[in-house]
């Protein structure tokens, strides 16, 4: 009786398993075309977010173009880990037993897990949207590839940033900003603009979420301690919970100012903004080269450009309004 | 096609084995104290930091693991003292240290992540000394296999002595213990320590393999654990505590191949989570259709 258990809880098992495994495979089948070398290209990224989703279209656009297609002679396997580290460590790890010709890591623990992972092979991996890929570990310097990774980093000088909020409201004295120090990206551009706030004459003041729900009291403590906010590329503030962080300053008249893309379009005033599609793209030429027969440690890493956005309607909204000098030098208006 | 079997089922079994020190440690707390602890989201990242800091500083790998238990030992002990000498709620002891060991590890690591990439690890090591390639799946096999037979010897001796008894039998009647004349703060305070040691050792191999420390290593790490003991004991009948160590293990096991099959499946990104936990209700939910088919008698549902 018991055996017999046993043995039915053994069958199930290996039927799904046998079942997960071939049914990838018999539709793998299909389209291989045996003439023509079809390329496995790997992209993993640690989550599901606007920013790193077009980072991955970039990468496809962009090895596209360079007629690495989808479907004629590149077969893509994408996975997310959804936000759980150690399932991005098994991901890297069925990646490597897949044997691809490149894998694309987008984000940090995703670059550094597929590297461990990747100990020992020659499989070339690209990362994408690491901020400082050297304190990662990732490459030795800015200037030199490691012997199988490279990639594009999406650090951006504080500088840029600091001007354009002193451009829209030139009298502030006291900057303040929100974020994740659980997030080592966000931690750095704080700990930068601490660094270079003096700089413009201004005194920096900070406020830690440590989850999405802490974002809103994280908001309102920086109320009547600052004259503006610049929030840094977090997801926690930035990305989750930059609604309660607008709540904030429409209700307080306190401007709020962005370093990206999604967030700045959510209801910000303006900043500056990497162009997650460029650093995307950047990648996919990355990739090409390497798959073309370039050697990948002569292929330095990469820093992105930053892009200036302007959000007039939002501005009004947190009592502000933004100079008509700067709406027109702006690279994206959003209406 | 026995390649791809062999690949997922070898991962998965490296998996289990780290994974189950997480679950065997949930299961110290929640089952046989009955001490629902949830700081390990806390102490898991927490094993990780201070092995990633110590080898970074220079430190010997199997040291800075060994170094990662007592740290585990101690937020453990920290977590029991809350609760039995400021009576503190178990469920709030643990939230609140959690909460605390965010701080803590940021603290302990100057930052969010610490790299291990480069670094001299136990599994370097231990390739050096077999000759082997240090990323290849044996060696990972190898140190886990190493590390579980250790702790199922040592935890299968100290559960059968009498101090192990004791802590055992606090979990069931604390009491009737006390009145036995076993100091029952003792036996709690023991077993929150092993626990959160076993789970910061998992937290520092799983740190020193994926080549990073990072403060948000922790997330899910009590949901799979708990889940790892519900389906260990859902699929094997326990009985003695040897079978049970194998049992928590087994669990964890199949709870990191679901994962891997999922991942290996190719759904949407974002669609991974739903995956892993529909196969897991299906490995649940299995033997009571049966029972239902056949009409046998049916417990009631547990509640936890």
């Amino acid at each position: 009786m018991k055996k017999r258990r046993l043995v039915t809880l053994l069958t199930g098992i290996s039927l799904v398993l046998v079942a997960a495994l071939t049914l990838p495979l018999a539709t793998g089948c299909t389209t291989t075309q045996p003439e023509a070398k079809v390329y496995k290209v790997c992209i993993s990224q640690i989550a599901v977010h606007p920013d790193l989703d077009s980072n991955r279209q970039g990468i496809i656009d962009a090895m596209a173009e360079e007629g690495f297609i989808e479907g004629e002679n590149v077969e893509y396997i994408i996975r997310s880990a959804d936000g759980d580290m150690n399932t991005a460590a098994s991901i890297s790890d069925y990646f490597v037993s897949e044997g691809p010709d490149i894998i694309h890591a987008i984000t940090t623990p995703m670059a550094q897990t597929q590297l461990a992972s990747a100990e020992g092979t020659d499989i070339p991996i690209i990362f994408s949207s690491v901020t400082d890929p050297v304190a990662a570990g990732l490459v030795p310097s800015w200037e030199q590839a490691a012997a199988n990774i490279t990639g594009v980093s999406d650090w951006f000088d504080m500088d840029p940033q600091v001007e354009f909020i002193l451009e829209v409201l030139p009298d502030i004295e006291t900057l303040g900003t929100a974020y994740n120090p659980g997030e080592v990206n966000a931690a750095v551009q704080a700990e930068e603009l601490h660094e270079v706030g003096p700089d413009f004459g201004l005194t920096i003041v900070e406020a830690n979420a440590a989850s999405s729900a802490d974002v809103y009291a994280a908001g309102n403590s920086l109320v009547g301690r600052c004259d503006a906010v610049w929030i840094p590329t977090c997801n926690t503030v930035g990305g989750v919970g930059i609604e309660s962080i607008i709540k904030v300053g429409e209700e307080n008249g306190l401007p709020v100012f962005g370093s990206a893309v999604g967030m700045i379009e959510t209801g910000l005033v303006g900043g500056c903004s990497v162009d997650y599609y460029w650093v995307g793209q950047q990648a996919g030429y990355m990739a090409a080269r390497i798959l073309r027969g370039e050697d990948i440690a002569s292929i330095p890493p990469l820093r992105a450009d930053v892009v200036t956005i302007a959000y007039p309607a939002a501005a009004e909204r947190m009592g502000i309004t933004i100079p008509q000098a700067v709406i027109d030098s702006a690279n994206i208006v959003i209406e | 096609m026995p390649n791809v079997v062999g690949g997922v089922l070898s991962f998965s079994f490296y998996e289990g084995l780290v994974f189950g020190l997480v679950a065997v440690g949930v299961y110290l707390t929640f089952r046989v104290l009955s001490f629902p602890d949830l700081s390990v989201d806390g102490s898991f990242p927490l094993g990780g930091a201070i092995a990633a800091v110590l080898i970074v500083s220079g430190v010997d790998p199997f040291l800075a693991t060994a170094c990662a238990f007592f740290c585990g030992l101690g937020s453990g002990l920290l977590t029991g003292l809350l609760n039995t000498a400021l009576r503190i709620p178990a469920l709030l002891a643990g939230i609140l240290m959690m909460v605390a060991l965010y701080s803590i590890n940021l603290r302990i690591m100057d930052g969010a992540n610490v790299s291990l990439l480069r670094e001299v690890t136990v599994f370097d090591r231990v390739a050096q000394s077999l000759q082997m390639s240090s990323g290849s799946i044996q060696v990972s096999i190898t140190v886990a296999v190493i590390i579980a037979i250790i702790v199922f010897f040592v935890l299968n001796w100290f559960l059968r002595t009498e101090v192990g008894l004791a802590l055992r039998a606090t979990g069931d009647n604390e009491q009737m213990v006390r009145a036995l004349g076993s100091n029952t703060n003792r036996n709690i305070l023991l077993g929150t320590s092993i626990s959160n040691g076993l789970v910061a050792l998992a937290g520092a191999v799983v740190a020193q393999r994926q080549g990073f420390a990072d403060v948000g290593m922790g997330i899910g790490m009590i949901v799979m654990g708990l889940a790892s003991v519900i389906i260990g004991e859902a699929l094997i009948k326990a009985r003695g505590v040897a079978r049970l160590l194998i049992a928590v293990v087994v669990g964890a096991f199949l709870y990191r191949l679901f994962i891997t099959i999922a991942i290996r499946l190719g759904m949407a990104p974002g669609d991974l989570k739903l995956i892993t936990a529909v196969l897991v209700i299906v490995v649940l939910a299995v033997p009571y259709i049966r029972k239902r088919i056949r009409r046998e008698w049916l417990p009631p549902a547990a509640r936890w």
